[in-house]
Order: C-alpha cells, then structure tokens, then sequence
C-alpha cells in the first residue's frame, strides 16, 4: 500500500511512502515507514508539551519503550532517533518520579559515604541488570551502581560518562532507586575532586570574568530593544542576530590541537 | 602463574590492608592476580530461603563473568565473599531446575553450571602453593609471635563448602606454622563474632565479641588472625567498646591473616597498610622485631 502523505500548505513536493501500522499508546495508527517515533507520532496528530528537546539524540528527554509482536522483550529507544517498525506498540516515558536529593556543593568532600549517605537505597541493587537492558544508551547502568558501592567514583563516572539522564532505568529498578541522579552526583564530584583539571577551562573563566566578552554580550542585548510592533525592527534584528550566528566560531570536532580562531566572536578565547 | 580474584566491595574501601597486603605477598610466591574485569557485590549473605532465587542473582553473575575471562578458578579473600561465591555455585552445579531459572532470567549472559571453582586465599597456599614451598619462601619468620587463628562462621560452615575439616579445622593452624608463628588454640575459633548484630543489638554483639577475644587471651595469644571485614569489624575495630564493658581484657591486635603472610615474606610492611588495623597491630610486630621499628 502506497499513499501519498498529507501535503503541507505551500509545499510543492509530495513525499510517499509505505505506510505501516504502529499502536501508539493502545490505539493503531498508520504511520510512513521511514519516520522516526517522534516523526509518526506528530504525523499521527501528537502535539509534543514535554518529551521533545534537541531532536538529535542527546537530550535524553524522548525516552520511548515499545515492544514487537511474538516478542515477550521490552525494547527502548529515543522517539527521536529510533525509526518505526510494524506492528511495534509504543509508548513514550519522557517523565518518571525519581528523587534527586539536595546537598551543599560546597561542603561536599568528594568521598563515595557522601554519595551513600544521600542515596542509601542505592545498597538495594540485586545485581538483576533491569537497568542495563532498559538503557537506550547501552550503558551497563548497573556495574556503576555496583562500582558506587565499593567506593569507586572513578570507574563509576567513567561507565556512566554517557547518561543522557532519561530516567528509563529508574522506572525499572526494583530497588527504587534513581541510579542516574546518582550517577550524576559521583560525576560531578568526579569532575571536582577526582579528575585532573582542565587548563583551557581555568582559562576561558578568567577571560569571561575579565570582561572579555561583555560587549558582545550588550551587541546581542540590545537586539529587541526597539519597538516590537514595528516589523522593520524585528527584521532588522534577526537579520542582525543571524550575521553574529554565522560570524561566531567554535573549534572544529575535527581540529589539530593547536587551533586558534580567526573571528571576534569566537566561542574560545 | 595467574591466579584469577574476586575482590568483594570491602576489600576496596575499608579493608585495603587485606587486598594490597595478600597481592603483594602473592607476586613474592610467583603468583600474579587477576581481578575480575566486571565484577559486582556478592550478595554479601548467602540467601537460604529455597525461592528466593533473586538474591542468587549477584553472586551467580560474578562466577558468570569468572567463566567469560576463561577462568577456570576465582580467589577470594574475605570469608563472606567466599561463602556466599562457593554456595551459589554448588547451586548452580547441584540443582537443575534453579539453574535453568537463574540462567533464563540472565538471558543477557553466558549459561552458567558452576563451571569455575571457588577458592580462598588459604585453600590455595595450602594445595597449589604447598606449605613446604610456603615455608622456605619465608624471608621474616614470625616467631615469638602467639598467633591465635579465627575462622569466624563462614570459611567451615556449612559443611558443603568448608575449606578444611569442618570440625577440627586445622588448615589456619598450618599456615601460622608455615609462617613460623606460635599456633595457638582457642575454644572460640568458630564462634560467631556477633555479624551484623553490631548495628541491631549492640549489646548481645558485644557479649559474643568479648568470648572471642577472652579465649583468646586465656590461652596466651598476642594477636587474632582473621580473614573476614565483618568480623574484622566486630572483634577489631569495635574492641574499644568490648574493653570498655570488660575492663579485665588487654587490648588484642588483629591481623588480617594476608597481612601475617606479606610480612613473613618480606613485603615492605607500608603495603600492609597497617594504619587501617585498629588495635597496635603494628607496635606489636615492631616489638616481636618481625618488622623493623620507625622511629618516632
């Protein structure tokens, strides 16, 4: 079966494609073969409030649990990256109650009883790898755990260096526990306490608070300044704001070392 | 040779002075440690209700991960590792239809039938090392040193899975004479410590701590030599309060028994890691002159 998808206003071009069935929260739809969850979802009607971010795979807030037909295994992925199957039944978790407990930075001495004594239930885990399995990262969320419990902030920071903090495995723990929120604690006291200090860091903070930056930062304030309700204005100042997008200059992920940057509005000094 | 090793979470915060002293002693002989490259806690307590095969699941997964390195035997240190590791594989091995179910539910793993063996650091010396080759490996033999061996509940018990006679152990007393120390018997070798009684009835745990040390110091003993950090932690670190109750005792050191092994072989005694031993551990093998004094 082949059909034409819906054409938007002012589109010339009509994108086909097969269409197949996907039950979205219990109810069938027909959906293109070739979108994402996230895709078929809004294709389907959805409107996304909360449960969408970057749409590129990193923000960890599109976390999606589905299941395929004669397949008793819960399959996870994120509804912006993971591509629609037949028959698939689907829904989206992109919120699960999982408490993140408060504590004083400052007073923090980067000691794994700080992290047991903030998140106690972290000596229920079984070892039974729920976590693991439910991870759209393929992080072995529970060999962190287990490297937390004996006090190894290292290892536990450099397993779970990957988290997206989607909360998946939380919904599946049967310790109760949110092992991501405390992931994220060990890495941050891993990043204070444990890692070696990154220089260009140190650097690029005494050239923010050298004031270095404050008048691109006023160019970019004034923008919007001027009356709204003028469309002029407007146009001028997103036409302004786009020349500073395009003007600025962050180093290239594949980049020598040794790289310094030809513009004013570099992003590294 | 390689040996491979089951650490246990313990042996990486609190008990230091039990790994690094036992690692260190072990290159003297020869032996090269492997630790797990996955490892997680091995349930810590040997779950004897017949269906609560869940709390199987850590201990059988760490023997899973031995079996995956292509390890045909695991090393362990502490008692209770060693207990709880060595019952969930004759699990395993024994019973048919709780394997098929531990091994349908880790369906993400390697199938296990017990395939890896279990062994404590004692077992080793006493049937792969020899405590002939042991003895003549020792540089700094311990003696005038009254050594008083504690096997606490879990090396001999239960039967199954006990790393001597049951009854009349004796593999603790040949290793402190391989060593050239002073064996030295104590009625309460095998009694329980008090286990995790220190945390819910303090008082009862310091009642069944003190009996331990008391036969030990009736019959003349200098020293505890153990190989357990829950006992360590009862009998050693908490022995202030069991003092403080009985004020007829001495102060009693414990050792680690890895701890005894590194010196006697002549590891540098900063590897022990005597700072982590509660009682004058340390002052007491200055004054035997098994280790070399610092001065102050």
């Amino acid at each position: 079966m082949c059909q034409e998808a819906p054409l938007a206003e002012g589109k010339a071009l009509a994108i086909t494609a097969e269409l197949i069935p996907v039950y979205i929260m219990g109810k069938k739809y027909m959906v293109p073969e070739s979108l994402t969850i996230m895709k078929a979802m809004e294709y389907a009607g959805y409107q996304f409030v909360r449960g969408a971010g970057c749409r590129g795979g990193v923000c960890g807030a599109c976390g999606t649990v589905y299941r395929l037909p004669g397949d008793y295994h819960i399959r996870v992925g994120l509804a912006c990256q993971t591509v629609v199957q037949p028959e698939m039944y689907l829904t989206q978790i992109p919120f699960y109650p999982a408490n993140r407990t408060s504590f004083v930075w400052d007073e923090i001495k980067g000691e794994a009883e700080e992290v047991y004594k903030a998140y106690p239930e972290l000596f229920r885990c079984l070892a039974c790898n729920a976590c693991s399995k439910v991870c759209p990262m393929d992080i072995p969320v529970m060999d962190y755990i287990a490297a937390i419990k004996r006090g190894d902030l290292e290892k536990a920071a450099e397993i779970s260096f990957d988290c997206i903090q989607c909360g998946l495995c939380a919904t599946r723990c049967m310790g109760e526990m949110a092992q991501y929120h405390i992931a994220q604690m060990v890495r941050r006291m891993h990043g204070k306490f444990i890692d070696v200090p990154s220089e260009h860091c140190a650097k690029q903070v005494e050239a923010i608070k050298s004031g270095y930056y404050d008048d691109f930062m006023k160019e970019i304030m004034a923008l919007g300044t001027l009356d709204p309700f003028k469309q002029d204005n407007v146009n001028d100042d997103v036409k302004k704001l786009k020349e500073l997008y395009k003007a600025r200059q962050g180093e290239p992920s594949t980049s020598e070392n040794e790289w310094t940057p030809d513009s004013d509005y570099a992003i590294l000094k | 040779m390689t040996l491979g090793y089951y650490p246990g979470c313990t042996l990486k915060s609190h008990a230091r002075n039990l790994e690094d002293s036992a690692i260190e002693a072990l290159k003297v002989l020869g032996v090269e440690t492997v630790e797990l490259e996955r490892w997680n806690c091995c349930g810590a307590v040997y779950s004897l209700a017949d269906d609560d095969l869940i709390h199987q699941l850590a201990p059988v997964r760490d023997l899973i991960r031995a079996k995956d390195m292509g390890l045909d035997k695991v090393m362990t240190l502490c008692s209770m590792c060693y207990n709880t590791l060595a019952r969930a594989n004759l699990l395993m091995r024994n019973d048919e239809a709780k394997r098929k179910t531990l091994n349908d539910f880790m369906e993400e793993e390697s199938d296990y039938a017990g395939e890896v063996e279990v062994i404590h650091l004692l077992q080793f010396l006493k049937n792969d090392i020899g405590w002939d080759k042991l003895k003549a490996a020792v540089k700094v033999p311990l003696k005038d040193l009254n050594l008083s061996p504690y096997y606490g509940c879990t090396l001999t018990r239960p039967l199954e899975v006990s790393i001597d006679e049951a009854v009349s152990p004796t593999i603790f007393k040949e290793f402190i004479e391989a060593l050239g120390g002073t064996y030295i018997h104590s009625d309460h070798s095998a009694e329980c410590c008090s286990s995790y009684q220190m945390i819910s009835n303090p008082e009862a745990a310091i009642e069944a701590a003190s009996k331990v040390v008391r036969s030990a110091e009736d019959q003349g003993a200098d020293a505890l030599a153990l190989s357990c950090p829950l006992c360590e932690y009862n009998l050693g670190k908490r022995q202030v309060d069991i003092l403080k109750k009985h004020d007829d005792l001495k102060p009693l050191p414990t050792f680690y028994f890895s701890q005894l092994l590194a010196v006697a072989l002549g590891v540098d005694p900063l590897i022990c890691r005597f700072e982590l031993n509660p009682t004058a551990s340390l002052e007491l093998l200055e004054e035997k002159g098994v280790v070399e004094k610092v001065s102050a």
